[in-house]
């Protein structure tokens, strides 16, 4: 057991440490959706130009091997980016869906050409990536859904219907899961491709939240024409790989969840020691003080579990289903912040952007109704205790 | 950065394992805790044969000079078998304040006794007050020409009845800070000493009070300086409590572990309540509470080997973590078990008890969350 760095670890930890002191813009947290990995819409093009300048300076794709226009590193130079960049509160990068998601599923799946194609353009922000797999009626029971691919020549027609689809109104392409057969059981008859956004009788609605924004977005498949080139990991085998991208995110998004815990977790101290309740900090109070050191507590406890599971993966051994865990306690913890910071708020918990009696300019208010969404996507909750149930505890199924 | 154990640890574990399933099954537990000794001369002997009473001990005084990382191993193990005997009260309460305070002269002549498993030392610092902080030591220790005279009482004291000695902190100067702190070495049988065995809710683990009426020493029985035993002990305690959560982890695994294997073939409407979400998910609640304690007790036990700055910081959000997560799991085990886990003779009652003995032992979560905040500037 040793937390010490290596050398060459230190390097590039000073590295990082160089590059965030050198580019982070100070007022830029404050503008961020603090509680969400999934950036606000305003802050688009403010995140497209910070990850063009991670990205030019070699911090986009850390783990990516470097025919895809990665850095070949291993995850513990990932973590202590992630380190580095919640120490410097340095906001997430723009096509976080490209990054943790489509591009690991496309280097483990995708032919030589694919993996020429489409990895760069996903570094260097170039190319955005959305997700196409929720519909209507197919959310935790994934694979009941019905937006059909029907072949047709050397191409396949799309009809039907995606949504909670994050950033499709901007994106270049998507994840698409999609039915080849009907006839054969739900599992088995899907297929991954990758769709070109641009492609004639795609309509993206934009679907608004209970915060107010609209980052989701409902997206149509009229009549719909994509190659066959374009699948992904073979027909018909799209759930294999769809739930590698799956796995993937929960990994992915584990690094960054902690970092941006820790972020939100600091805030919510500075919120804390700033207000006053009956003429003492809110930090004074003895009952408030258990419960941040808490929620202290629990923020470093997810550091050290991600620790553990980093030391597996270096040692050579895949994702599993342990990043449910992680996924699992992210979601509490954060609630549990965005909560707090209502109770230490009070009344003024109630105000939002707008007022000039609104603490923060409303921006609490904001990641506070966000952050319901948390347990929800990406895998709700209860489908998570299930993954540990079943695939770590080896419970039998329902 | 490597948050794994190495081979030689990894070995520590499974012989650690397999020698508490032979020696220590649940049938010994269930007998030891019958009776008041709560210890067996035989395992205690094997127990020194392995190494095991002199694993954090230097070389010089016969240890194996081992750090708590590697002790955190064999503390899983021993959690696992909830395994009753004065282990936790002579090597990391006694034991570790004559390495911390001790002369030489007194740890050559305790240690290796100790290691041998010819001596055992508890170590006696509550009081009534229950208060854990340096105010809460109250026994006077008057000083009168080279002679100290000890009155008061102490509370909670493990397995004071069955050691061989009593190391107790006393106040040699009034007052309610660290200075004027002083630790004694006290011998059964001194004139004055009163062990009384008192019955606990977790009958594997034995707790006394001590009474000191008019106990008078010489110089010769102090611990270290006179007025200088706070600062050992606090490090003797930050140790015991990581050593504590480690033993604690290892019995939530079980309780985990227990309960799955109940709930993959225990049928209730016509299949395993396993594959009930309703006891699938307290399950899966229980895993991460094991796996996150797990997680804060090995930087812990890591930090304070490495001396790191962080340390006291790093115990105490693995106590008030661990403490809440043992109960919450030894809780959920019972429920999940249903009937059957409120029996006598099932033996998740020894793990609930342990949890909520060990929960009151070195602070309570509450109590190490107010550390927390100290620490941090809250």
């Amino acid at each position: 057991m040793d937390f010490t760095l290596t050398p060459e670890q230190t390097s590039f930890r000073d590295e990082v440490r160089g590059f965030l002191s050198r580019s982070m813009k100070h007022d830029w947290v404050a503008r961020l959706s603090q509680g969400s990995d999934i950036p606000r819409p305003e802050a688009y093009e403010m995140l497209r130009r910070w990850q063009r300048q991670m990205y030019e300076a070699g911090f986009v794709g850390l783990t990516w091997p470097k025919e895809a226009g990665g850095r070949g590193l291993t995850f513990m130079e990932e973590m202590i980016l992630q380190q580095e960049m919640a120490l410097a509160k340095a906001p997430p990068v723009l096509n976080i869906l490209a990054i943790g998601m489509a591009g690991p599923t496309i280097i483990a799946y995708g032919t030589d050409e694919q993996k020429k194609r489409y990895p760069p353009k996903m570094l260097s922000c170039e190319e955005i990536w959305c997700q196409g797999y929720s519909e209507p009626n197919a959310g935790s029971d994934l694979a009941s859904l019905q937006t059909r691919a029907e072949k047709d020549g050397d191409h396949f027609v799309i009809n039907g219907q995606k949504v909670w689809t994050s950033l499709a109104h901007i994106a270049d392409y998507m994840m698409l899961l999609a039915r080849t057969d009907p006839a054969a059981p739900k599992h088995k008859g899907i297929t991954y491709f990758l769709l070109d956004m641009k492609s004639p009788g795609i309509t993206v609605k934009p679907l608004k939240q209970l915060t107010g924004d609209a980052e989701f977005n409902e997206v149509y498949f009229d009549n719909v024409r994509v190659h066959e080139s374009q699948i992904l990991g073979g027909l018909n085998n799209g759930w294999a790989v769809g739930l590698t991208t799956l796995m993937y995110e929960r990994l992915a998004l584990g690094f960054g969840l902690q970092v941006r815990l820790r972020i939100v977790l600091d805030g919510l101290v500075d919120l804390a020691r700033s207000t006053k309740k009956n003429g003492v900090p809110v930090t004074q109070d003895p009952v408030m003080r258990q419960k941040l050191a808490q929620m202290w507590i629990d923020t470093e406890v997810f550091k050290y579990t991600g620790a553990r599971a980093i030391t597996k993966l270096l040692k050579g051994e895949l994702p599993g289903p342990e990043a449910s865990a992680g996924k699992m306690m992210w979601v509490e913890g954060h609630q549990r912040v965005q909560e707090l910071a209502m109770e230490i708020q009070g009344a003024f918990g109630q105000l939002t952007r707008g007022s000039e009696w609104a603490v923060a300019d409303g921006l609490w208010q904001h990641t506070f109704l966000r952050s319901r969404a948390n347990s929800i996507e990406g895998g709700t909750t209860e489908i998570q205790r299930n993954i540990i149930g079943e695939r770590v505890l080896g419970l039998p199924k329902g | 950065m490597n948050f794994g154990f190495n081979e030689e640890q990894e070995l520590l574990r499974n012989t650690a394992r397999k020698f508490f399933e032979n020696e220590c099954p649940s049938d010994t537990v269930r007998k030891l805790m019958e009776t008041p000794e709560g210890m067996s001369a035989e395992l205690w002997k094997k127990l020194a044969e392995q190494g095991w009473l002199g694993l954090i001990f230097p070389e010089p005084y016969d240890g194996m000079a081992l750090g708590l990382v590697d002790l955190v191993v064999l503390m899983e193990e021993m959690g696992r078998a909830v395994a009753p005997g004065p282990y936790f009260s002579t090597v990391l309460l006694g034991g570790l304040a004559i390495l911390e305070a001790g002369s030489d002269a007194q740890k050559k002549e305790w240690l290796p006794k100790i290691a041998a498993g010819d001596k055992r030392v508890a170590l006696a610092w509550m009081e009534p007050s229950a208060q854990l902080g340096p105010a809460g030591v109250t026994l006077t220790a008057a000083e009168k020409g080279g002679t100290y005279t000890l009155s008061g009482t102490k509370l909670f004291v493990h397995d004071a009845h069955t050691a061989d000695a009593l190391v107790v902190a006393a106040r040699t100067r009034p007052g309610a800070g660290p200075e004027g702190v002083s630790l004694f070495l006290l011998p059964k049988g001194t004139k004055g000493l009163a062990v009384t065995l008192l019955p606990t809710m977790d009958q594997t683990r034995k707790l006394c009070e001590v009474a000191c009426s008019d106990v008078t020493v010489g110089a010769d029985a102090l611990l270290g300086a006179a007025g200088a035993g706070w600062t050992p002990l606090s490090r003797v305690l930050d140790r015991a409590t990581v050593a504590l959560c480690a033993e604690m982890c290892g019995g939530a695994q079980k309780v985990l572990d227990m309960t799955v294997e109940y709930a993959k073939i225990r049928q209730a409407f016509g299949r395993p309540i396993g594959s009930y979400q309703g006891v699938k998910h307290r399950a899966a609640d229980m895993l991460v509470d094991v796996e996150n304690s797990k997680s804060i007790t090995y930087y812990a036990a890591w930090a304070l080997d490495e001396n790191s700055p962080e340390a006291p910081l790093a115990v105490s959000m693995a106590k008030a973590y661990v403490s809440d997560a043992f109960r919450r799991v030894a809780a959920a085990g019972i429920q999940l078990h249903g009937g059957i886990g409120f029996t006598w003779e099932h033996d998740l009652h020894l793990y609930f008890k342990r949890a909520k003995g060990s929960e009151f032992t070195f602070g309570d979560a509450t109590h190490h969350r107010e550390r927390v905040a100290q620490l941090v500037n809250l």
